[in-house]
């Protein structure tokens, strides 16, 4: 990896990928590219949004970064590091839910420290400060099927919080929920994103989700997914979203959008035509 | 948890984390239960009545398919027959031994008994061969083969081995219901571990879990409900098996007692023994459905019930 000129970059970038590249099944006749010469900077407490169609490996480089799974070319660095193995400075949080379906609200919160041998009255106050931030305090001793969707997505980014995570990965954290409790988290996530310091990057494809929320939005083509070109976000916080501003931003976002979602299905259609 | 019941509240993050009331006293679960009684009794009785009347109008002869009132009647007669473990003995009579009601339980226990011990072994032996599988990758090599190779074997096939291991007594009934149950179940216990949520896996991997960890705290507790289905749906294999493992003279026993009625020509003790079997079988089932309910407390009881 160290033979590539690599163009250089800042050890106090919270994320930098050089020419990333992901092949799934490589080497099989499965083989296909997900990603391919990804470069990509994010700086402490950035707020980034990754637009895309579907199937265009947004969510792969998410995994790249959270080091669960290995690149194939190219290569990604956390605050100067090199990404090989996952890391708690480092968390991801799923679209479903991912909470331990056994284990209570502040059991689910405190795993990771449980995992480092924690002692439980220490895990549970660590618990207790976590569930506060995200306004669920009075849920600490519930079960996960107890609780709404948005709430467990909730104690999902709790969980996520009591690790101090440098970096925020989110793939597409509230796409099961509905459109009145999506915009609640969205609000709820940009005060969490505040108070943390954290870097986030924040896989969606809602157009509308990312101008609401994100610094830059970092737009995909389909696969193999590149970066097709990235859009900063210059609104003012809190933003109107129906100002004009928002609205040149949306339609802009979606003609970039429109085309490679048309791209795409024509590709499908051949490959279905075959 | 008695909330179960109640309908889910509406989807939305701004509820209150309070919970649905709980009711004072449980009258729906005890109309339900009522309700469910009935029609058990119901499909139970026009089953009878149906042989009843074909006994009735003459069309069964009453010494091959005795009806329900005939066999049930001689209850007291047919008990002495239970319990045959003495009658084996030089110098026992027919009427030596315990009283009939207590040679009916000695009998159903010592069935109950096999078929439990040997479910436990199995679901203990399985779970762990099924991870070892998984965990280590030469372990797999050398066993899976085999294991796989062993499955389809009809456990009556082992009949011949479990005597040859044990000979006679509690041995080799309880080896047959292990056979029985234990290649399907590291099956399905390899199955199950392929089927654990990756994304419970990967939060576990981000927070900084060993392949120890993951196993212990992750994929175990996530196939324990799928696990637990196995069994039961290989309970009733269990019974069988013991009652053939019984019936060819490995033992005393349920089985033992239907051999002696065929031996016999007693159909009344047949049919008898038939009903204790389906009753001991129901009311295991019930029992393993409590455990299951109480063991996988997290998943939902509409769940565990439709399973």
């Amino acid at each position: 990896m160290a033979s590539k000129p690599v163009r250089p970059f800042s050890s106090k970038d919270a994320v930098v990928c050089r020419s990333v590249g992901k092949t799934w099944a490589e080497g099989t006749p499965r083989a296909h590219e997900a990603l391919r010469g990804i470069d990509l900077d994010v700086a402490p407490n950035e707020f980034i949004a990754l637009l895309g169609p579907s199937g265009c490996g947004k969510s792969t480089l998410l995994y790249l970064i959270a080091g669960l799974e290995a690149v194939s070319g190219g290569g990604i660095w956390s605050f100067g590091d090199p990404v090989e193995a996952p890391s708690p400075e480092r968390s991801l949080i799923f679209q479903e839910t991912s909470l331990f379906p056994w284990l209570s609200v502040w059991q689910n919160v405190s795993f990771g420290l449980s995992l480092q041998g924690v002692p439980a009255d220490e895990r549970k106050e660590a618990a207790r400060r976590a569930l506060a931030r995200v306004g669920l305090s009075e849920a600490m001793d519930k079960r996960p099927d107890e609780l709404s969707g948005g709430m467990r997505q909730r104690v999902a980014v709790a969980r996520a919080l009591a690790m101090r995570p440098k970096v925020l990965l989110m793939d597409e954290p509230f796409a099961a929920l509905d459109v009145q409790t999506r915009a609640k988290m969205q609000d709820f996530l940009l005060d969490v994103w505040r108070s943390s310091g954290a870097s986030v990057l924040f896989v969606t494809h809602h157009i509308d989700e990312a101008v609401a929320l994100a610094d830059r939005v970092v737009v995909f083509t389909s696969r193999p997914g590149r970066v097709k070109t990235i859009v900063p976000i210059d609104l003012p916080r809190p933003r109107d979203l129906f100002s004009p501003e928002a609205e040149a931003l949306r339609r802009h976002l979606t003609a970039l959008l429109q085309d490679e979602v048309d791209r795409a299905f024509a590709e499908q259609e051949a490959l279905a035509a075959e | 948890m008695a909330s179960s019941s109640t309908n889910p509240l509406p989807d939305t993050a701004l509820r209150p984390a309070g919970g649905p009331p709980f009711g004072s006293l449980p009258w729906a679960a005890i109309a339900q239960v009522a309700q469910r009684l009935l029609w058990g009794a119901l499909s139970i009785g026009l089953f009878a009545g149906l042989w009843e009347l074909c006994w009735a109008l003459g069309w069964s002869d009453p010494k091959l398919l005795p009806p329900p009132h005939v066999f049930i009647g001689s209850i007291v007669d047919q008990a002495k027959f239970f319990n045959t473990v003495n009658r084996w003995q030089i110098g026992a009579g027919v009427g030596s031994g315990p009283s009939p009601a207590m040679a009916v339980v000695y009998t159903v226990l010592s069935s109950t008994g096999r078929v439990l011990t040997g479910l436990v072994i199995a679901f203990t032996l399985a779970i762990t061969t099924g991870v070892a599988i998984r965990y280590f990758k030469l372990f797999e090599r050398l066993t899976l083969p085999t294991i796989t190779l062993l499955a389809p074997v009809s456990p009556i096939a082992w009949l011949p081995v479990a005597i040859f291991l044990f000979g006679i007594g509690n041995g080799p009934a309880v080896f047959m219901v292990v056979v029985a149950l234990f290649f399907h179940m590291v099956l399905a216990t390899i199955t199950q571990i392929e089927g654990v949520n990756r994304n419970l896996i990967n939060v576990a991997r981000t927070m900084g879990a060993t392949k120890r960890q993951i196993y212990a705290r992750v994929v175990i507790p996530a196939i324990l409900p799928g696990l637990f289905m196995v069994l039961r749906m290989n309970l009733f294999g269990a019974w069988m098996v013991v009652l053939i493992a019984e019936a060819t003279g490995v033992g005393y026993g349920l089985g033992q007692v239907i051999m002696l009625a065929r031996n016999t020509f007693n159909p009344s003790l047949v049919f008898f023994t038939i009903g204790l079997i389906g009753v001991l079988g129901f009311s295991f089932d019930f029992l393993l459905r409590q455990v299951q309910r109480k063991l996988l407390y997290w998943v939902p009881r509409e769940v565990l019930s439709g399973l």
